[in-house]
């Protein structure tokens, strides 16, 4: 709460600012020499130390935390609670857009309802697409569920592929070596920085995915019920099957008549778990979970979604041990 | 593979031994020393193939540990198929809308009693009764180059005919938060100005947009945004343009017919809520702007306006979500006072000149609740103040009722995606003096295409 007080006292200082503005505006009215006024700055800027980093989703702003360390101030525009596709391009997203030298996100039109609206009103060319301030996850690992063909009937299908990517760390790593070369890039005075935390991520890493497999290992073949396809890369990581979902298709709310089919198929074909996102409804893995004697699990999804998802680390420690414990 | 191998080298090894053993079987020395020989090899073999088994399993122990660090080495890019010639296609959205109205008033000869709207606006905000087109959309953008995006919107209206809502370039890569638009669009003013009409949470516009913007403002001309490097939201906006629209109208001269400026706040209140609110000034200076009324004496009659028209507009939203997922359940808050002075001549009929001062008011709030995914309800009261209206020499020539124009409007909707939307309304409109019009709307809205991003 502590910051959203402090930031209060910006607006309150700037009414006055404004007050006059307007009045200035309205004695130049009708004449070009407002538009030039502004055009060419009356306002001072102020400067920033750190480099400026906008994380569409928190893992990347984790992953930004961890490889950028005290040279960079982070904001998500998400937390774990919000579906990341559902987003709106607030006021306060705008003006972190503006002030921002990196936005980080998963692309693959994960972003495509809000992200554009920043980019186009933001004022901000280091964060145009294409431009070294535009990082796209996405863009860095293999894809899954790329559809050959798309058609909104099929529900909230995204063209470059399934964009859930950070459900498995190993591609996690790979963007941590793309992510720091884009710090590098964006911030070359702090370069040998950047890949110094990268080299000790990257060990620490793949020790830790090393040791996750290990946990994970009585997870192979485990059948599970999923929410909504949002775990794709974290089956092809542990070798989970998943046998249906509670969503009829990507993006559509849950039905009574599809519930059903899926309590049904589970008599023919049991799973171990019903797992959801910490953003997703409840209400309908709950309702299978109960009939179909099976635990609903809610994975973190992200950093923040659980107690334990504090960091990237506690994440999967997290997404594993709730695994593990809907096979006992 | 394990369980097989062994047998199968065992019968390899057994046949020639077995052969050897017939022709050698009078040789008891020969054959002891075969069989010795035989044994020494099964027991070597056995031996090397236990070490090779034993290799093979720490071999696969590895490649499974390995796995997980060689994907992570080996980054495979992804291969995008660019379709030839198309690739720089813009992107197309289409929004298709049909509207069913019972009205229980006849609309023929609809006013806001005390609102002189020139007869173009007036009938593009006169409800119909039964089944009609909406309002469909084309919309095709894209980026022009590295320096400019590019947007048209076309209306096609329910009479066949097209209009041109927005064509416009914008910058995107001015610097310090700045951004420079040129061409049609709709005017920043207030907060539901900008947003095109498939974008409104009821049917129609606030009665206050309607009487002093004719629905909606779109100018052409320039506009210049700059967005605060503040911790808090704050953004201003200046425009200046032709002003051919209601409350301005077309006129023969260089320069400028209109201008505007706007001034915005924003920003979070904790996760769950968010809020914007703005204050805008539109000028016009209309010449000849012409409406038809009804005299003292009850006749028919055309005026005309000449003058300058300012509006002041004041808006604030407040949306609510809880932790900020709107997926269950949200609501906006959302409130418009607009305040119009305009001073100049009226032309009575034609004939008579008298100077003229009108001060105008009016107000919409709205609340929109999203109970159940999919589901919203939502309310809207409104209320236009006439206010003062002074026509000089011609007061005794026009009427000046004291009248206070209201609507107020209940809506539901079901959006069972982000593309598609059902609605229904109930009005009742007392827009009109002596009549209360009671309204029915069902109507659909979709959206095809590109993707479209909303503004907040």
């Amino acid at each position: 709460m502590a910051p959203t007080l402090i930031s209060f006292a910006a607006p309150i200082g700037s009414v006055a600012s404004l007050g006059a503005a307007l009045r200035k505006a309205v004695m130049l009215n009708r004449s070009i020499m407002l538009l030039l006024a502004m055009a060419f700055g009356v306002f001072a800027l102020p400067s920033f130390a750190a480099l400026n980093i906008l994380a569409c989703e928190p893992e990347w702003g984790a992953l930004a935390q961890e490889l950028g360390g005290d040279k960079v101030s982070i904001y998500n525009a998400t937390n774990a609670f919000q579906d990341p596709h559902h987003v709106q391009a607030k006021p306060s997203l705008l003006t972190k857009a503006r002030n921002a030298d990196l936005v980080v996100c998963t692309g693959a039109q994960l972003e495509i309802g809000w992200l554009p609206i920043l980019q186009q009103q933001a004022g901000n060319p280091k964060i145009q697409a294409g431009q070294p301030g535009c990082f796209e996850a996405a863009q860095f690992v293999h894809m899954q569920e790329v559809p050959s063909s798309v058609d909104r009937s099929l529900g909230d299908v995204h063209p470059g592929g399934n964009p859930h990517i950070q459900t498995d760390p190993r591609n996690i790593g790979l963007v941590a070596a793309a992510l720091a070369q884009r710090l590098a890039e964006v911030d070359q005075a702090n370069a040998a920085y950047y890949q110094g935390n990268y080299k000790a991520f990257a060990e620490r890493w793949k020790a830790a995915i090393l040791n996750w497999e290990k946990q994970a290992a009585p997870l192979k073949g485990m059948n599970i019920v999923v929410h909504h396809k949002a775990f794709v890369y974290l089956e092809n990581w542990l070798g989970l099957r998943e046998v249906a979902t509670i969503e009829p298709k990507p993006g559509v709310e849950p039905t009574g008549a599809h519930l059903s089919e899926v309590l049904a198929q589970l008599q023919r074909q049991p799973a171990k778990a019903v797992i959801r996102a910490a953003y997703s409804d409840g209400r309908g893995s709950e309702w299978l979970a109960e009939r179909a004697k099976i635990p609903a699990v809610m994975l973190p999804f992200t950093v923040g979604g659980s107690e334990r998802a504090k960091d990237l680390f506690g994440l999967f420690d997290d997404t594993v041990q709730k695994l593990l414990s809907a096979l006992k | 593979m394990k369980a097989h191998s062994i047998p199968v080298l065992m019968a390899l090894i057994a046949i020639p031994v077995a052969a050897a053993s017939a022709t050698f079987a009078a040789d008891d020395v020969d054959l002891r020393t075969l069989r010795d020989e035989v044994a020494r090899l099964r027991d070597t073999y056995e031996k090397r193939i236990d070490a090779l088994e034993q290799r093979l399993v720490r071999a696969e122990a590895k490649a499974a540990s390995t796995e997980s660090v060689a994907a992570n080495a080996a980054a495979p890019p992804q291969p995008t198929a660019m379709a030839g010639t198309n690739a720089f296609n813009p992107g197309i959205s289409l929004i298709l809308s049909g509207l069913y109205s019972n009205l229980s008033k006849d609309p023929a000869g609809y006013r806001i009693t005390g609102f002189h709207l020139p007869s173009s606006p007036l009938a593009d905000i006169t409800p119909q009764r039964g089944f009609s087109l909406a309002e469909s959309e084309l919309g095709i953008s894209a980026n022009v180059d590295q320096l400019f995006y590019g947007a048209i919107n076309f209306s096609i209206h329910p009479d066949d005919t097209v209009s041109t809502e927005e064509a416009f370039v914008q910058t995107t890569t001015l610097p310090q938060g700045l951004t420079l638009k040129a061409g049609r669009y709709f005017s920043g003013i207030g907060y539901l100005n900008e947003q095109h009409a498939h974008t409104w949470d009821f049917v129609d516009a606030p009665l206050a947009y309607q009487a002093f913007l004719g629905g909606q403002f779109n100018n052409d001309g320039v506009q210049l945004r700059w967005l605060a490097p503040s911790d808090s939201f704050l953004e201003i906006g200046a425009e200046l343009g032709r002003g051919a629209n209601y409350p301005g109208t077309n006129r023969n001269k260089n320069g400028s017919g209109a201008s505007a400026i706007f001034a915005r706040l924003g920003g979070d209140i904790g996760a769950s809520n968010s809020w914007l609110a703005g204050l805008s000034l539109l000028s016009t200076s209309p010449q000849d702007r012409q409406w038809d009324d009804i005299n003292a004496g009850g006749a028919t009659v055309t005026n005309s306006f000449t003058g300058s028209s300012k509006l002041w507009i004041a808006d604030g939203v407040w949306k609510w979500a809880p932790n900020g997922n709107a997926n269950q359940t949200n609501f906006k808050l959302q409130g418009e006072y607009l305040r119009r002075s305009e001073d100049g001549n009226v032309i009575y009929n034609g004939a008579s000149t008298g100077s003229y001062a009108a001060r105008q008011s009016g107000w919409y709030v709205q609340g929109i609740y999203q109970f159940a995914p999919y589901w919203r309800v939502g309310l809207r009261s409104e209320r236009l103040d006439s206010g003062t209206v002074d026509y000089g020499s011609n007061n005794a020539n026009l009427l000046r009722p004291d009248y206070a124009p209201a609507r107020n409007a209940l809506m539901l909707d079901f959006n069972p995606s982000e593309f598609s939307r059902i609605r229904l309304q109930f009005a009742q409109d007392k827009s009109f003096q002596g009549l209360t019009d009671n309204q029915i709307f069902l109507q659909y809205q979709m959206s095809l295409g590109a993707h479209g991003a909303h503004k907040y």
